[in-house]
Formats: C-alpha cells, structure tokens, sequence
C-alpha cells in the first residue's frame, strides 16, 4: 500500500518488516520517532533505555539470543554507546543487528554537528545512508540481510531532513527472519586479548569482502547525465539537492551505502567524467576518500564545511541560475524557542538568578534557562555534565565557589548519565549542590517516558525509581524536594542547601505544563487599575505577559495561571478570570 | 509539471501539523508524488517554525529555498514577513493577522513592527491577510485557525471542495469534525 510517511516511520517499517523482534534506543531528536513508531507494532518489543550504551548493549544481547534486534540514537547518543560499539564490530553478531544513529547538521535541536560517517570508518562497521522514505524502508531491510551475511552490526544513518521529512513509500508484509538459535563460542564473544586478537583479523577480511560487495549492489547507483563535463559524487539529503538544482545535467554517483566505499566503481566514474564534485554535508568524507585513491576532485574548496545545503546553495555552487526571493528589507526581531507558559522550570530559574547562582546545566527543556531575561545557565556541554562539572568547579575553586554553585539537570538526563556524576560527589565528597529539574517526563524530545516516571514506552505501568531512595542510597544524606511554583519555598530550600557543609539534592518537581493529564488554572488577567507598569512580571521571561501602553498584559490563549507573575507582582494586579479550560 | 512549493509557517504550538497532514493527504490522494518536511524538537518551544510541503511529478528535495514557494500560510503576522523571501515573485501569502510578541518583544529589547501588510504587499507578492482566530472561535474553538487558513487557501487552490472535504474527514478526528469544517467554510467564505 502506498503511504505518506516520515522518513523515522520509515524506517520503523523496514525493521517491522525485517522482523526485527527487540528493540531499545534513548530518545534524540531527530532519531527518537523510529523507536516510537517501532513501539506500535506488537511482534516488535520496544522500550526506552536509560541511555544509548545501555540501549545499544541491549539490542546486542537481543541478537546474541537469536532475533534481530536494532538501537536509534541521534549523533551525540552514538558517543556515549562508542564503548560496546567499536567491540561489537568485533564480536559481530548472531541475529542482524541494525544501529540507527541521526546527526543534525545545521543544528536545529543539537549541541554540536558532528558527523557520524566517521564512525563507520572507525569503528569498521557498515554504514546505509537513504535518501528518503521509501529507501529508509528499504535500506532498514537491506541491513539485517548484511548484518547476517556479514556477520557485523550495520548502521542506518539518517539526518535531520531524511527523519522528518515525509515522502511516499510502498508497504509490504513482515517476514520472519531465519532462526538463529543462540550458540556458546567464547572464542566469538568473549573479548579477552587473546580472543580480540584473532578477531581483528577477521573484521579486516570482512571489511575487503564488504568493499566488494560495495562494488556491485545496487545500493550504489550510477545516474546517467548529458554533460560530462562534471561528475557528482554525493548521498543522502545532499543528492535530493543537487537532483533539484542540476535535474539530468550531470552523471551521479550516489552512495546508498556511506562505508565501505566502491574503489573501482569510483575509479571507472572518474573515468567517464572531466571532473569530479563531491557534494556533501559536513566532513570531507567521500571527498576524503576519492583522494587517498589518488583521484583528483573537488569538494569543501567550493562547498562549505558548516552547516545544511539547499538547492539554491548547489545551484549557485555549480553555477547554474538559483531562485531568488524579496525579503522586506527591514531588520524583523527573532522568535527564539522559549519555556512554555507554566513551564515549572521557570519558577527554580528565577530563584537561581535571583541569589546570582553559578549554574552549570545540562541537556533537555531547561537548557532554555540560558535565554534573557533569566540568563541563568552559565554552561552546557553534553548528557550529565552538570553534575560533572560542579564537582570539579568546587573542588578547583573550594568555599568560594561551593555556596553559590549548583547543577541542573532534569530527571531523564539524570538517569542517562548524572547519576554517575553524583556518585563521584559523594564517593570524592565536594560540597557540591544538586538540583533535579523533575518534570516527569522527558520534555524536549516529545515527551517520551524514563525510569523515573513509572510508565513504558507504550504507557503501561512499568517499574519505578524513587529519586529520593536513589539519591540517598547513593551517601547524599540532604535530599529535599520543592514545587518550583512556590517562590519562597524555593529560595529558602537553596538558600539552605547552598549554606550545608556537605553534598546535597534538590528535587525540583512539578510535571511539564504541557503533559495531556495536567489540569490548569483558569488564565490571569491585569487589573489595569492596579497595575503600575513596574515590570517585576517581565523578569521571567513568560510568553504569556506583555507590556501594553504602559501596563502588563495576560494573552489568556496561553496562560495556565500557574501564578509565578502573582508572586512577583507587587500591586497584587493578577486577578483570576475564573474560566476554566 | 514544475514541483509546486507551499510553505506553513508560524509559531511553536500553534498546531501547523495537522495542516500540512491536511495538504499531505489530499495532494497524494489526487496522485501527485509528494514531500512534507517538519521541525520537531527544540525550535517547537514557542519558536519560529516551518513546514514545507512540496508536489509535482517527482519531488526531490525535501525543502524549499528561497524564491520558491507558490504559497506561504501563515498562522502570525511577523512569521509570514520573516519568511517573506522565501516566495516565488509573483506568489501568494495567507496570513492569519494574530500577533504573537517575540521573547525579544515582549523584554522590550524589540518592537513588534507596525504595517507588516502593506510593506509586504510593497515587495510584490500577493497578501490575503483575515482574522483567523474570531473566525476559528466563531466554529467554536481557538485551535480551528489551522482549518480556517486551509479553508482560505482552497480559495486559491486548484482542487475541487469534495476533495477537500473527503481529505479532512480523513485526518480530523471524527468528534471534532463538524466544529473543523465550519472552521474551513468560514475560512473559504471569508
């Protein structure tokens, strides 16, 4: 049947199709839809993981046991899972296993744009890189049939613009994969040096069969062209741009299949062409590549290292005429995201800024305290680092920095990779202070449940971890818990933490304002006979609270009347409107 | 045919995706070959988003650049001039005329600028500008702009009503169905 579907639905189809049977992955945008979507088919057992190690050593084990089994992670999540990665490449596998991993160039929800092809090189893994939806379907199959025949984990890459772009694909039935039955051989699967040592070996060989094979499939297609004056080397998103710019001009090569890559065949286009351009989004990995061949061609000298490409970018490149649009000539100001109205982090925030705290943050929703007016983060490095990081900031700066230094973290992240920072603090014992952003859920990816919120991955009740428990059990005698809405009872709770001889937690909780079971106030209004235009409303930042004419004013389409302004407002000129949503 | 380009734009939340699920679907269903890119993740916290929605004999790129686009949707005012470049000479704009402040707008480091129509209406391109939220609060909720906007862009759209019709009982849930096809009348006969 032909549907529209996102290029992670996609991809989710093909492992359903596959039939993959396990699947566990940590949500990253833009890779996190893929396991969502994977989640609704029953033959399939999906579940969060509490991070991309965790996930991806799963899905090892899953085809270890004999199923075909896959792990999705976006480009910073294959870091952390790096460690049982570049050893499963030599292990390789029982069942077909398939890593996705999503990078995010032009970084729309990322801290940085690393580009992932590197580790296919790497770690000596094959690499399928679609190009849209119908080959996200296609490739995820394609995969398990190389993961089996090669004996290796297979990566299917995607990209921002291949993830959540929906295009139309053709479904069809599931099969069931080959039994596998689960064998003993230490000699395979136990990486002692003894046994690593003859392994190597064998992922070499299997590399050079692999390289073959990426001479003749048809991952790898030539397109014909009518000038051969130039010819494309390119894959992915970056082949949709220059099939738009350039139509039939040029022969391509496009690359299904991003490692290992064809030597003859790129030789014998080479041959055809007067010259070669690679046409690729980020590192110069093709580019590189076609050079140590010994091959002549250009690529980063005309297109550049940062950012995503377009069609008018290629066009330009390549000088053909681009489209040209009229913008309207005057300076417009940004719409940059923001906490939501009601969002409980805001309320912890301003008490931060409020006692000039030096607030090391970490990855989700709350990152957005960086943003004026509350400007309250002072740095943000990756998964867990907030916790890291505070305990080497007091244990450099001692007393000075300890009574006014916290971390902030939210209760996913947390459970990903704070918790092992925290037991850094209380195994090395800094004087360090903890805050858990705990909405609940993990918010900026979409609202995928962790271990912290008693629910899976399709809702059901699941197991729980108790924070406090887990904090405490962990040698943090000083764990507190506040409602972020409440102000004072923040301040007081930092203030006396902040002031403690010893490690503590601070849980920060109240469940993200825009989770369905949430029940709302009735919005505010501006009794405009009260207010005197003082703005102590305009210092946190709410989408909600404007100044109109010299008075704040409550847009009631947005406001959840979680009452923070009230608390600030020295005039007491919110006022309820009493209608309920 | 040339690949024909509609962009939606407007503000994290304000519920652009079941427009272009709306398009998506009646464009497939009249049997043209399809693209719809989307922004998740961080830019939907109340910021600026967009979403392309491209059709044609073959679609290649899942974007659109600048210059491109035959039509741009637009749920806020100062959205619809933001991505004002972004239409083809000669295209046309519907706006909803809602004005939501920026953060920078709202802590006064900005102003939210005055005459957005007119001084786009200056550059050339065409601008059915309405009042979409009294229109989608007139049907009965605040959330039917995205089906008023759809009911104004059929106005200028090739496709007959029965196809639209069929493709909004298609995706809209079936107990708001009534409330979204008034939204889309008062939004076509506005």
């Amino acid at each position: 049947m032909k549907q529209l579907m996102l290029g992670n639905a996609a991809a989710a189809r093909g492992l359903w199709e596959a039939g993959c049977c396990v699947v566990s992955s940590y949500p990253g945008t833009p890779s996190t839809e893929i396991t969502e979507e994977a989640a609704k088919y029953d033959e399939i057992y999906a579940e969060w993981a509490p991070n991309e190690k965790v996930a991806m050593e799963t899905a090892f084990g899953a085809s270890l046991a004999g199923k075909r089994s896959f792990c999705g992670m976006k480009h910073v999540g294959l870091n952390v899972a790096a460690d049982p990665l570049f050893t499963c490449s030599y292990t390789g596998v029982n069942a077909g296993m398939v890593i996705a991993v999503a990078d995010d160039a032009g970084m729309h929800s990322s801290q940085n744009e690393q580009d992932s092809r590197h580790y296919a090189r790497s770690a000596k893994i094959p690499m399928l890189e679609p190009a849209d939806s119908a080959e996200a379907l296609a490739f995820a199959k394609k995969a398990y049939e190389i993961s089996e025949a090669f004996d290796t984990p297979v990566f299917l890459k995607m990209c921002t613009r291949i993830a959540h772009s929906q295009s139309i694909v053709e479904t069809g039935d599931r099969i069931e994969a080959p039994a596998k039955p689960y064998q003993k051989n230490i000699a395979k699967y136990v990486m002692t040096p003894a046994n690593a040592i003859k392994r190597h070996p064998i992922v070499e060989e299997r590399t050079r069969k692999l390289t073959e094979f990426a001479e003749t499939t048809d991952l790898n297609r030539i397109e014909e062209g009518s000038d051969h004056s130039v010819g494309i080397l390119t894959s992915s998103t970056s082949y949709q741009y220059v099939k738009e710019a350039c139509g039939d001009k040029y022969p391509i090569l496009k690359f299904g299949m991003i490692w290992p890559l064809p030597e003859k065949k790129i030789e014998e286009f080479a041959a055809s062409v007067d010259k070669l351009v690679v046409v690729e989004e980020l590192d110069t990995f093709i580019e590189a590549f076609v050079k140590e061949l010994g091959i002549a061609c250009e690529g980063k000298e005309l297109f550049p290292l940062l950012g995503e490409f377009s069609q008018n970018l290629v066009a330009e490149t390549l000088g053909i005429a681009k489209h040209e649009g009229k913008a309207l000539g005057e300076a417009l100001p940004g719409r940059p995201p923001v906490m939501c109205a009601g969002c409980p982090h805001r309320g912890l925030f301003y008490t931060l800024a409020k006692n000039k705290c030096t607030v090391l943050g970490d990855i989700g929703c709350y990152t957005l305290g960086a943003a004026p007016p509350l400007s309250a983060i002072e740095m943000t490095l990756c998964m867990g680092a907030s916790v890291s990081a505070t305990h080497g900031f007091n244990k450099a700066l001692g007393k000075e920095s300890e009574s006014k230094t916290v971390a902030v973290i939210g209760d996913s992240t947390f459970m990903h990779s704070g918790m092992t920072g925290l037991a850094n603090i209380a195994y090395n014992q800094s004087n360090s202070t903890v805050i858990i952003v705990d909405n609940s859920i993990t918010g900026m990816t979409g609202h995928q449940q962790n271990p912290t919120t008693g629910f899976n991955i399709k809702g059901d009740p699941a197991g729980k971890i108790d924070l406090e428990a887990l904090c405490k059990a962990m040698g943090i005698r000083r764990v507190r818990v506040v409602d972020p809405y409440n102000l004072k009872e923040c301040d007081t709770v930092l203030k006396e933490e902040l002031a403690a001889e010893e490690p503590s937690v601070i849980i920060s909780r109240r469940p993200c304002a825009l989770l369905k079971y949430v029940k709302h106030n009735a919005p505010l209004k501006v009794n405009a006979e009260k207010c005197v235009g003082c703005k102590s409303c305009m210092r946190i930042g709410c989408p909600a609270i404007s100044i109109k004419e010299g008075k704040a004013r409550v847009d009631d389409t947005l406001c959840v009347g979680c009452g923070i302004c009230t608390q600030l407002c020295p005039m007491d000129a919110f006022e309820s409107t009493g209608k309920e949503e | 045919m040339e690949t024909k380009n509609i962009m939606i734009v407007g503000v994290g939340g304000q519920g652009s995706l079941l427009a272009s699920k709306l398009l998506g679907h009646l464009l497939m269903e009249q049997g043209y070959d399809v693209k719809v890119s989307e922004v998740h993740g961080m830019s939907q916290r109340g910021g600026s988003v967009v979403t392309y929605v491209r059709y044609g004999e073959r679609v290649n790129s899942p974007i659109i650049d600048q210059g491109e686009a035959d039509f741009i949707v637009s749920f806020e005012l100062l959205e619809a001039a933001r991505w004002l470049s972004f239409l083809k000479p000669g295209g046309q704009i519907v706006t909803s005329t809602q004005q939501i402040d920026p953060m920078p707008v709202v802590t006064g480091v900005a102003s939210y600028p005055e005459d957005l129509v007119e001084k786009m209406k200056a550059t050339g391109a065409k601008v059915d500008a309405l009042d979409c939220l009294s229109l989608a609060k007139q049907a009965g909720s605040s959330k039917a702009v995205n089906l008023v906007l759809m009911g104004r862009l059929s106005h200028y759209f090739g496709a007959p009503d029965e196809v639209w019709q069929e493709a909004i009982k298609a995706i809209v849930p079936a107990k708001f169905l009534e409330l979204n096809k008034k939204a889309f009348e008062l939004g076509k006969n506005a």
